[in-house]
């Protein structure tokens, strides 16, 4: 078993090398399963194929716009029902956590010790979320369901 | 007597060529990055300002992709979202489907999806006439009586 890391076989003469003691062998808190990275993760993905699907649906709608002012009209329309009305909603929210986590997931790749800090990051994402959110939800339920 | 190489010494093999998932990973963060501004102005134009989702219709459109502004805008959110969008999916297929068969089909039906709505869309923002001959006045924007 090899005792000394640093320095083996170097010079005899210096005073013997001291090497720190390994850390003790505790888990908890290097899981990563179940933890706030996992959950950011996790809502990454489901929120971008959620967006991407309706990414899909929305290019052809907006195709209609070449069709005729009727039919784009027709299907606009759809957009202002109250269970639509919800669904915007729905996809928002989802815009806005797959914007603010991808910002997160920027500054955890690019910014030096934003890995450090990644689960602080990921409550000022819900965070930022939560207010956003709070401001647009009256105004578009306002729009939907008002007068 | 046998000389082995010290380890980690890599010369002999190193690839050759662009490495295309390094870039598709920057293109994932560089997208994304202009992708929150101009998704977020899209979502505060058509939703929040104004009357909100309730003014969305032909005219408002037409009014908007007169603009060269928004013309380069919606051009813009366009490729960048449907080609992040595509490419995210395609990180999960590579994640998730096993069989090649399917893997290969897949990736096939992302490519053509987006290869064709790319084109469908960049046609319909640069073919737009917002005064089609014969519409109903009703359906069209005001500045098309004074043609």
């Amino acid at each position: 078993m090899p005792a000394k890391v640093a320095g083996a076989g170097a010079s005899s003469s210096s005073a013997p090398l001291t090497v720190p003691a390994p850390r003790p062998p505790v888990i908890a808190g290097t899981l990563y399963r179940g933890g706030e990275g996992m959950w950011s993760w996790v809502l990454h993905r489901i929120t971008g194929v959620a967006i991407y699907f309706f990414l899909l649906v929305h290019i052809l709608d907006t195709a209609l716009i070449r069709v005729s002012p009727e039919a784009y009209d027709a299907v606009i329309g759809a957009y202002k029902t109250p269970i639509m009305g919800l669904g915007e909603l729905a996809l928002v929210a989802a815009i806005l956590f797959h914007a603010l986590n991808g910002l997160r997931i920027i500054l955890v790749d690019f910014w030096s010790v934003g890995t450090r800090h990644q689960r602080a990051l990921f409550w000022t994402v819900l965070s930022v979320w939560a207010v956003l959110m709070l401001a647009f939800t009256p105004r578009h339920l306002i729009a939907v369901f008002g007068g | 007597m046998t000389t082995i190489d010290a380890p980690r010494t890599s010369t002999a093999r190193t690839r050759r060529g662009m490495n295309l998932e390094k870039w598709g990973w920057m293109y994932m963060r560089a997208s994304g990055v202009v992708l929150v501004v101009l998704i977020f102005g899209h979502l505060f134009v058509n939703l929040v300002a104004g009357e909100g989702v309730k003014q969305i219709d032909f005219a408002f459109v037409a009014g908007k992709l007169t603009d060269p502004f928004w013309i380069v805008w919606d051009t813009l959110l366009l490729w960048l979202a449907l080609i992040h969008g595509a490419n995210g999916m395609r990180t999960l297929v590579n994640d998730y489907v096993t069989k090649p068969k399917v893997r290969s089909a897949l990736h096939f039906a992302l490519a053509a999806s987006t290869a064709v709505l790319l084109i469908l869309g960049t046609l319909v923002i640069y073919t737009f006439d917002p005064c089609p001959a014969g519409a109903d006045p009703e359906f069209v924007a005001s500045f098309c009586s004074t043609l």
